[in-house]
C-alpha cells in the first residue's frame, strides 16, 4: 500500500503542476544533451588523436641548392637519432608524383608546377609523436634544411577547435543544469505548499521522514529521468542527422560515432539527472518542510 | 508518564523566558488541565511534549523517553505514542471522516486492512457512527473535532494532548467533546489539556495546573478555574 501511495502521489504531483513539470523536464533534457554531447566530443577527440598521431609524419624539406654531402650527413644523423623510428627519403621525382596524385583534379595547378620545382624531403616517423618540438628545433638549423613541417601542429589546431566546442557544450550544460536545479527547487516548494496540510498531519501523527519526503524527491527524480530520455533522443537525432547525414562526406576525417557510444551516454545522463534532481529536492525539503 | 524537571525555555531574542524553572510530574491515566492567560507558556509546554521545542535548561521525560536529548530523526516514532487535538481541528478538507482517520494510520505504515477494522470502531466510539463518509465541510464544528479526536486516538496513544480543543466550539458542544475526552481518559490514556475555558475546568473537577509568566502558580488536585 505504501509503495502504491507514494507512486500515486508522484504522478498526481507531476500532473498538478504540469507547466512547471514540463519546464523542468525540458531544461533538464537540454542540459543533459549538452553534457552527453560534450562527453561524446571528448571521447572522439581522444580517439582521433590516437588515430592521427599513429600515422603522423614530420617532413624535413631540403633547400633546392642542397649539396650531396649535406644530404648524406643529414641522412646518417636521422638514422642514428633515437627519437626517429622510420626515415623515408623522397627525391624530386617522387615528390612530383605525389603532387600529381594529390592534385589530379586540378590540371591548371599541375601544369604550372614543373618536376624540379618541388623540394626533396625526408619523411620521418617519430617514436613519440609528442616530441616533434625537439625534432624541429634540432633539424631546422642543420645545413641544407629549408624547413621542418610537423603535421601534428596542424592537427593540434583542429583538435583545439574540438576541445573548444566541447568546453562550450559543457558550459551550456552547467548553465542549463543551474536553471534546471532552480526549477526543481521551485517545483518542490510549490508541491510542498499545495500539500502542506497533509504534511502537517503526517508530521503530527509520526510518519517517518522518508515517507514524507519520498513523493517529492521521486517527483523530481522522475522528471530528471524523463529529461535524460529526451536527451538520449536528442543525441540519437544528432547522430542520425548530423554525423551519419550531413557530415557523412567527412567520414574519413572524423572518427565515427558508434551507436554503442551514444547509448553509453544514457546511464551517465540518467544518473546525473536523477542525482541532481534528488539532491536538490531533498535539500529544498530540508529547508522548506524542516523534515 | 510526563516529567518536567526544572525546565526553562528562553526563545532567541525574547527578553524573559517562556518557561521559568518549571517542574511538573503527571502520572499515567491522569487528566490534567493547563490554564493561564495567553503567552503564559502553556503552548511551549505542549510543543515540548511533542519535541517541537527543546528546553534551554532542565529535563523533559515523556513515556520514559528523555525528550531533551532526543535526536530529531527519532521524533516521528516518538510521536506515534502521543495523540494530538487542536483548536482548528486540522482535518484534510478533501478527505472524508473515514479517510482522515485512515490517513493517520496509513502514513505510519498500517495496512488498509487494519484501517478497515479499526477506523469504524473508533468513529463509533467518538459518536460519528453513520457519518464516516461525510467530508469535513459537511460536518458541524463539534463533529469535526470528534473526527480529530478519533484520528488522535485511533493509534491508541499513551498520551492525548489537547490544545484548546473547545476554543472554536459553543458551550454545549464543548461539553460533549469533554465527555468524549473523559471517556478516552477512562481507557487509561493520560489526557493533557490546555484551555481558557473556565466553565469546563469547573465542571470537570480534575487536576489544574495554572501558569503565569512562565511559572507555575497553582497545582491543585481537584481544582477549579479560580
Amino acid at each position: 500500500m505504501r509503495m502504491k501511495y507514494v507512486l500515486t502521489e508522484v504522478l498526481v504531483g507531476l500532473w498538478r503542476n504540469v507547466t512547471m513539470t514540463v519546464a523542468m523536464i525540458i531544461t533538464m533534457a537540454v542540459s543533459l544533451t549538452m553534457l552527453g554531447a560534450s562527453g561524446l566530443i571528448y571521447t572522439k577527440v581522444a580517439d582521433m588523436k590516437q588515430l592521427y598521431f599513429e600515422n603522423i609524419q614530420v617532413s624535413i624539406f631540403l633547400k633546392t641548392d642542397v649539396t650531396e654531402e649535406q644530404r648524406v650527413a643529414l641522412n646518417s644523423q636521422l638514422e642514428a637519432d633515437p627519437l626517429v623510428s622510420d626515415v623515408t627519403y623522397v627525391n624530386k621525382d617522387e615528390a612530383f608524383q605525389r603532387f600529381q596524385e594529390m592534385f589530379r583534379d586540378s590540371p591548371d595547378l599541375l601544369s604550372a608546377v614543373k618536376a624540379d620545382q618541388l623540394p626533396e624531403s625526408y619523411r620521418i616517423k617519430l617514436e613519440n609523436p609528442q616530441e616533434y618540438k625537439t625534432i624541429s628545433a634540432q633539424y631546422a638549423a642543420v645545413d641544407g634544411v629549408d624547413q621542418v613541417v610537423d603535421q601534428s601542429q596542424v592537427l593540434d589546431k583542429i583538435f583545439n577547435l574540438f576541445t573548444a566546442g566541447q568546453n562550450i557544450a559543457l558550459a551550456a550544460a552547467v548553465a542549463m543544469a543551474i536553471a534546471a536545479l532552480l526549477l526543481v527547487a521551485n517545483t518542490i516548494q510549490v508541491a510542498a505548499y499545495s500539500k502542506r496540510r497533509e504534511v502537517a498531519v503526517m508530521k503530527l501523527v509520526g510518519a517517518s521522514n522518508w515517507f514524507i519526503q519520498a513523493p517529492f524527491v521521486l517527483e523530481a527524480v522522475v522528471a530528471g529521468l524523463i529529461g535524460s530520455f529526451l536527451g538520449l533522443g536528442a543525441l540519437v537525432a544528432l547522430k542520425v542527422f548530423l554525423f551519419d547525414g550531413a557530415l557523412s562526406a567527412l567520414q574519413g576525417l572524423f572518427a565515427p560515432v558508434s551507436w554503442g557510444e551514444v547509448l553509453l551516454t544514457f546511464p551517465v545522463m540518467a544518473g546525473v539527472g536523477a542525482l541532481i534532481s534528488a539532491v536538490t529536492a531533498w535539500v529544498t525539503l530540508r529547508f522548506y518542510l524542516r523534515v | 508518564m510526563i516529567q518536567l524537571e526544572q525546565v526553562t525555555k528562553t526563545y532567541p531574542k525574547a527578553s524573559r523566558p517562556s518557561l521559568d524553572n518549571v517542574s511538573v510530574s503527571i502520572d499515567k491515566g491522569e487528566f490534567v488541565f493547563f490554564i493561564g492567560p495567553s503567552g503564559s507558556g502553556k503552548s511551549t509546554i505542549v510543543k515540548m511534549l511533542l519535541h517541537e521545542v527543546t528546553p534551554s535548561k532542565g529535563r523533559v521525560v515523556v513515556n520514559g523517553k528523555d525528550v531533551t536529548s532526543m535526536r530529531s530523526w527519532k521524533r516521528p516514532h516518538f510521536r506515534r505514542s502521543i495523540g494530538c487535538v487542536f483548536q482548528d481541528f486540522r482535518l484534510l478538507p478533501n478527505r472524508t471522516a473515514y479517510e482522515n482517520v485512515a490517513f493517520a494510520l496509513e502514513v505510519i505504515g498500517k495496512t488498509k486492512a487494519v484501517a478497515r477494522r479499526v477506523v469504524p470502531e473508533v468513529l463509533e466510539l467518538v459518536g460519528l457512527g453513520g457519518k464516516e463518509h461525510r467530508y469535513p465541510h459537511e460536518l458541524s464544528g463539534g463533529e469535526q473535532q470528534r473526527v480529530a479526536v478519533a484520528r488522535a486516538f485511533v493509534n491508541r496513544p499513551l498520551i492525548l494532548l489537547a490544545d484548546e480543543p473547545t476554543g472554536n466550539l459553543d458551550p454545549d458542544t464543548s461539553i460533549e467533546i469533554m465527555r468524549l475526552l473523559d471517556r478516552i481518559n477512562r481507557t487509561g490514556t493520560t489526557v493533557v489539556m490546555v484551555t481558557h475555558d473556565s466553565n469546563i475546568v469547573n465542571q470537570m473537577r480534575r487536576r489544574v495546573i495554572e501558569i503565569e509568566s512562565g511559572r507555575i502558580v497553582r497545582d491543585q488536585a481537584r481544582g477549579v478555574y479560580g
